[in-house]
């Protein structure tokens, strides 16, 4: 089988300093990939070079495209790139005002990625655009609403519907669940786990919440300092810490 | 040249400030040359360099430079404002170039080599002698749906034009139909999406396929763009909510168009109301034509 992505010693620097350095990895269709690390550690510095938002300074992104097999995608023009962008890939923002058009309608939100590609007919737009509202429960009367308008944690359904309505291979997310209070949380967990299998989706999730990756990720990697120090199966890695950050990591999690 | 308009008196006073048309030969240059690339590349902004003139920003500092730098002493100009050539911007706009340009101005719309227009396309269909300059405030069409000039620059250059439909969306789903009535977004050629600036809707058609060069003056916002003659404009729109353009159900009160785009003009605080139209020249061509032929008749019955 063909991976979907292949990482080849990606490596980012600030000036004299180290953004992420020598990261490789694949990952194959269907398959949820965690990055873990404190915070400093360069897991959005690696999402972002992985999803074409930072040049990396090194390194080879291999993404299998639908038309040609696996292509470079640091070595394709910015059209093609901004293109998979808005096909393709999905990218879930931290914040969701960073994702969504706080000024245009969530229908108009959804449907903006449709439009994008070329879709033309208002009624086919709207009725793709309430479907995934359904989806992501949010209720048919507040495809009109702005997203101001929306909770958090709406408002994170709402980018996610926004980002998987053309059917994308390959999701980013950067700290999905972040600052949403717990209940919420859980919910959204629920959400994302239910559409990655419905879907086939492939994802890598950047979080510091070493439950969100227990629950979402078939395979975890640590990060420290820019580097990855560990990775394996998500399971084996936060039962089976080997390296001693991710021991650290791993018992610092608060027990209720 | 400038010796001579040197020597342009204003009432009888020598002034020995302005060259032809107010701005210097070299400023004409750089906007002719922005213009040239415009007409080059339909649909396109090009930055210039937009001069401080003797009046405000949204007042037609943008049509203005590019009048100037499109004025010949033998040029015919004449101005319109909303349609009209008899309100306060068209009439200073023409004093302007008559007092620094020398310029024979016409309220007459067939008589005119270059018009300057502000929010309408004359009813009178324009020929290839003509140059239409449309003073233009925002010349971005996406500026309201996406802030960053960087970013607008860079969809403008990948062709990435879904948020102009999102506008339009977002239209349909607050309003039932397309509400945008005025600078309705175009494409030009297939390739540029372009804002014909604040004309109402009704005058898109008239965009496409014009015999007349159009170009377009953004002052504050320092662009300018063009349409060269006989270029394909299309209003943009959904499948099943095509592009209508539209206007007032209604014939005007004074020369009984029906063709024409018609302003609502409030006649007292009785609810007394007319429609007119806003094209003054056209209407009041209509009107004399109407009386010539009246009298005519009234002449041909008087002999019989």
């Amino acid at each position: 089988m063909t991976p979907l992505l292949q990482v080849r010693d990606v490596s980012r620097y600030y000036g004299p300093r180290i953004g992420c350095a020598d990261v490789s990895f694949e990952l194959y269709p269907g398959e949820v990939m965690g990055i873990v690390g404190e915070s400093g550690s360069g897991k959005s510095t690696l999402l972002g070079c992985l999803a074409g938002q930072l040049a990396p300074d090194a390194g080879e992104v291999l993404f299998d495209t639908r038309a040609e097999g696996p292509r470079d995608t640091l070595k394709m023009s910015e059209p093609e790139r901004r293109m998979l962008g808005r096909t393709d890939w999905a990218f879930v923002h931290q914040h969701a005002r960073d994702g969504l058009r706080m000024g245009v309608s969530a229908g108009g939100n959804v449907g903006e990625r449709l439009m994008a590609v070329g879709e033309r007919h208002y009624g086919e737009i709207r009725t793709q655009a309430l479907d995934w509202l359904g989806r992501v429960e949010i209720p048919d009367d507040r495809v009109d609403d702005r997203p101001r308008a929306f909770s958090g944690g709406m408002q994170q359904r709402l980018q996610i519907a926004r980002n998987l309505v053309t059917g994308p291979r390959l999701v980013f997310m950067d700290e999905p669940t972040g600052g949403l209070d717990v209940s919420v949380q859980a919910r959204l967990l629920d959400l994302l786990r239910g559409l990655v299998r419905e879907m086939g989706l492939s994802a890598i999730i950047v979080t510091h919440d070493l439950a969100v990756v227990r629950l979402l990720a078939d395979r975890l990697m640590v990060m420290k300092d820019g580097r990855v120090v560990e990775g394996g199966l998500t399971d084996q890695v936060l039962d089976d810490p080997q390296h001693e950050y991710t021991q650290l990591l791993v018992s610092s999690v608060l027990q209720v | 040249m400038s010796e001579r308009w040197n020597k342009m008196s204003d009432q009888g006073q020598e002034i020995d400030a302005y060259n032809f048309a107010y701005l210097d030969e070299q400023t004409k240059r750089m906007i002719r040359r922005a213009i040239l690339k415009a007409l080059a590349v339909p649909g396109y902004q090009v930055p210039f360099a937009s001069r401080e003139m003797p009046m405000p920003y949204g007042w037609g500092t943008g049509g203005v430079q590019v009048s100037a730098a499109t004025l010949t002493p033998e040029d015919t100009f004449k101005v319109i404002d909303q349609g009209a050539d008899d309100t306060t911007n068209a009439v200073s706009i023409r004093r302007f170039f008559e007092r620094t340009a020398g310029v024979a101005t016409t309220d007459e719309t067939a008589q005119a080599s270059v018009i300057q227009t502000r929010h309408r396309i004359p009813e009178t269909p324009l020929t290839e002698d003509q140059i239409l300059v449309y003073q233009v405030p925002i010349p971005e069409p996406l500026r309201f749906l996406e802030p960053s000039e960087v970013e607008t620059r860079k969809m403008h250059s990948l062709e990435e034009y879904g948020l102009m439909h999102v506008k339009l969306y977002e239209d349909i789903s607050r309003h039932g139909e397309i509400a945008t009535s005025y600078a309705y977004p175009v494409k030009v050629e297939g390739r540029y999406v372009m804002d014909p600036s604040p004309i109402p809707k009704f005058d898109n058609p008239k965009l496409s396929d014009c015999p007349a060069i159009q170009l377009f003056g953004a002052g504050r916002e320092q662009r300018i763009y063009a349409l060269p003659p006989y270029t394909r404009v299309v209003s943009l729109d959904f499948e099943d909510h095509p592009f209508i353009p539209s206007k007032a159900d209604h014939a005007c009160d004074l020369c009984a168009s029906r063709e024409s785009y018609l302003d609502e003009v409030i006649t007292d605080d009785a609810g007394g109301r007319m429609f007119v139209c806003s094209d003054t020249d056209y209407c009041r061509t209509r009107r004399a034509a109407a009386t010539i032929e009246l009298n005519s008749r009234d002449m041909t019955e008087a002999c019989s």
